[in-house]
C-alpha cells in the first residue's frame, strides 16, 4: 500500500491584519518567501516581518512543482548553495517539528548519448570534489536501482548509464510550505494573504514601503520573492531583471501501488518522473517555448513527455492521466538563480530559480535572510548577484538543470 | 497548442514554429563603444511583458522565414502578425 499522510496539525498560522509598518516586508508567500521569513526570525532575530501574498499562501509554484530535491549541480558556486539547501532539508523536519515526508530515495539523471556520458561522468567528479554524493552507474546498475526502467537497446535512445545521487529525494510540497509558515508565525511573522502589492514607496533611491490592495505599509527593507512575477514587481520598483517568464507544466497519473523506488530524470528524451507517497506518478518536462504568465501551456508538451516516459517505463503505458497543470517559471540566461541586492537601496531580490526552485527553498531562504539582515550577500549567494550579467561571470547550469529552457 | 498565422503559409500549429523572444531588438550600432553594463544589457536583458508582447517566431517546418507577432502573454491570444522590418502595429482600443 502507498503511505498514509501524517495527521494534519490543528493550528497553522494566524491571519492578522497588516500593521502600518514593518522592519522587513517580503513580497510573495510561496516557499521562498516563507523560508526567508523563517530564517530572518531564526538566524537573525528579526521578527517584525510581514509576508505579503496576493493570493493564498503557497498557491503558486509551491503548489505546482514536482517536489524533486537534489544538489548534483556542476559548478562550485551551485554545488555550495544547493548542497547547503539539501543539508537543511535533512534537518528541517525536526527543526520545524513537521513531518513533511522528506524521502531520500535518490535521483538518477540518465545518459543516452556518448556526450551525455562524458558530461555526466564529469559532473559526478565535480560533485565529489565539492562533497556532493554522486556516482556513475552503468545501465545494469541503473536497472538495479530502478527495475522498471527499460535499459534494453530496443528503444530510440537506449540508457547508457546515469549519475546517481542517493541523498536526493522528494517531499510533500504543501506540507513544506505549511511547516515554514507555522514556524514563522510562531516566531512573530505576520503572514498576510489576499494582499497584492500595487506599487513601491521610495525616498530618493531608497524603498520605504509598499502600496497594496490593503493600504500602504511602511517598511525598513523590502524583499521580492515572487518567482514568475518578479519582472512585473521589479518594473514597478524601477529596475530591470534578466528574466523571462515561461509556462512550465507537470502532470500526475491516477494512484498506483508503489512501483517506482527513486526519481528518474532524463535530459535527452526529456521527462522526469517520481511516484508520490499517495501513489501518483508525478511527471514534468521542459518549459513551453514562449513567454507566458497564463499558468497553462500547450498539450503537445504533455504528449511529448508522456511519450518519453512510456518509452523509458513501458509499465506506465496503461496508466491514466489524472491531471495536468502549469506554473510560471522565471528563467535566467544561465539557468542559475538571482539572490541579490538591487539598484534600489534596501530592496532585495530572490528570483530566477527557473524550473528548480523547490529544491532551493531552504538555501534561498537562508541566503536571502542573510542578505536582508546584513545588507550584504552570504558567501553562498554572492556569486548569484545581478552584477554577473555585466561582469560575464555567469554560472551556466543548463546541463545540470536537467530541463530545457 | 496555439495556432499561428504565418504571413506566407497561413494558419499552422505552434509545433511547426520556433520561438525567437522579444522583437525589435537591434544589434548595437557600435558594440565596441558600449560599456560592460550596456553590452550585458544587450546580451541578457529582454522585456518580460505581462500583456501584449511583440515577439519573433520562425516557421521552421514551412517557409523558414522569421516574422513578428503581437501576443498577449496572459491569454496567449495573438493580436497581430506582421513581417520582419515592418513597424509594430497599433491595436484597436488604444492599447499598444
Amino acid at each position: 500500500m502507498a503511505d498514509l499522510l501524517p495527521e494534519h496539525p490543528d493550528f497553522l498560522w494566524r491571519n492578522p491584519e497588516p500593521k502600518s509598518s514593518y522592519d522587513v516586508i517580503i513580497i510573495g508567500g510561496g516557499g521562498h518567501g516563507l523560508a526567508t521569513a523563517y530564517y530572518l526570525a531564526k538566524n537573525h532575530g528579526i521578527t517584525n516581518v510581514a509576508v505579503l501574498e496576493r493570493g493564498w499562501l503557497a498557491g503558486g509554484n509551491m503548489a505546482r512543482n514536482t517536489t524533486i530535491i537534489r544538489s548534483n549541480y556542476l559548478w562550485d558556486e551551485s554545488a555550495a548553495i544547493y548542497e547547503h539547501s539539501l543539508k537543511q532539508w535533512e534537518v528541517l523536519p525536526e527543526e520545524l517539528d513537521y513531518d513533511f515526508l522528506f524521502s531520500q530515495r535518490g535521483v538518477l539523471n540518465l545518459a543516452h548519448t556518448l556526450q551525455d556520458v562524458r558530461d555526466s561522468v564529469r559532473r559526478c567528479e565535480a560533485n565529489r570534489l565539492n562533497g556532493v554524493d554522486a556516482e556513475w552507474l552503468d545501465a545494469d546498475q541503473v536497472k538495479e536501482v530502478c527495475p522498471i526502467i527499460n535499459t534494453s537497446d530496443n528503444i530510440r535512445y537506449p540508457v547508457m548509464g546515469a549519475t546517481y545521487q542517493p541523498r536526493a529525494g522528494i517531499a510533500k510540497h504543501d506540507h513544506v510550505a505549511w511547516a515554514f509558515a507555522r514556524k514563522a508565525d510562531e516566531l512573530g511573522v505576520d503572514l498576510i494573504q489576499d494582499c497584492e502589492v500595487t506599487g513601491f514607496v521610495k525616498d530618493g533611491n531608497r524603498v520605504v514601503g509598499v502600496q497594496t490592495s490593503r493600504g500602504t505599509i511602511a517598511a525598513g527593507k523590502v524583499a521580492l520573492c515572487a518567482a514568475g512575477h518578479s519582472s512585473v514587481l521589479a518594473e514597478m520598483a524601477g529596475f530591470d531583471l534578466p528574466i523571462q517568464s515561461h509556462p512550465l507544466q507537470a502532470l500526475v497519473s491516477e494512484l498506483h501501488q508503489p512501483v517506482h523506488p527513486t526519481v528518474v530524470m532524463s535530459n535527452h528524451v526529456h521527462v522526469y518522473v517520481s511516484q508520490a507517497h499517495k501513489g501518483e506518478l508525478v511527471m514534468g518536462a521542459g518549459v513551453d517555448a514562449y513567454n507566458g504568465y497564463g499558468q497553462r501551456g500547450g498539450f503537445h508538451v504533455i504528449e511529448e513527455q508522456m511519450a518519453a516516459a512510456v518509452e523509458l517505463f513501458p509499465i506506465f503505458a496503461r496508466a491514466h492521466l489524472l491531471r495536468t497543470w502549469g506554473g510560471i517559471v522565471d528563467v535566467t540566461p544561465d539557468a542559475s538563480p538571482v539572490v541579490s541586492k538591487t539598484p534600489i537601496d534596501q530592496l532585495y531580490v530572490n528570483c530566477g530559480w527557473g524550473t528548480g526552485g523547490f529544491k532551493g527553498t531552504p538555501g534561498a531562504g537562508w541566503t536571502m535572510a542573510h542578505t536582508i539582515a546584513h545588507d550584504e550577500p552570504h558567501e553562498y549567494n554572492a556569486p548569484f548577484a545581478l552584477e554577473r550579467f555585466s561582469t560575464g561571470a555567469l554560472i551556466d547550469e543548463h546541463g545540470a538543470a536537467a530541463v530545457a529552457h | 497548442m496555439i495556432l499561428i498565422s504565418c504571413p506566407d503559409c497561413g494558419s499552422r500549429d505552434e509545433t511547426e514554429f520556433h520561438y525567437g523572444g522579444q522583437a525589435h531588438v537591434p544589434y548595437p550600432e557600435d558594440p565596441n563603444a558600449l560599456t560592460d553594463e550596456e553590452w550585458g544589457r544587450y546580451l541578457f536583458y529582454r522585456e518580460n511583458t505581462k500583456g501584449i508582447f511583440a515577439e519573433r517566431w520562425v516557421h521552421s517546418s514551412g517557409c523558414r522565414k522569421w516574422f513578428n507577432v503581437l501576443r498577449d502573454t496572459v491569454t496567449y491570444r495573438i493580436a497581430a502578425v506582421y513581417r520582419t522590418g515592418e513597424p509594430r502595429p497599433t491595436l484597436d482600443g488604444g492599447s499598444q
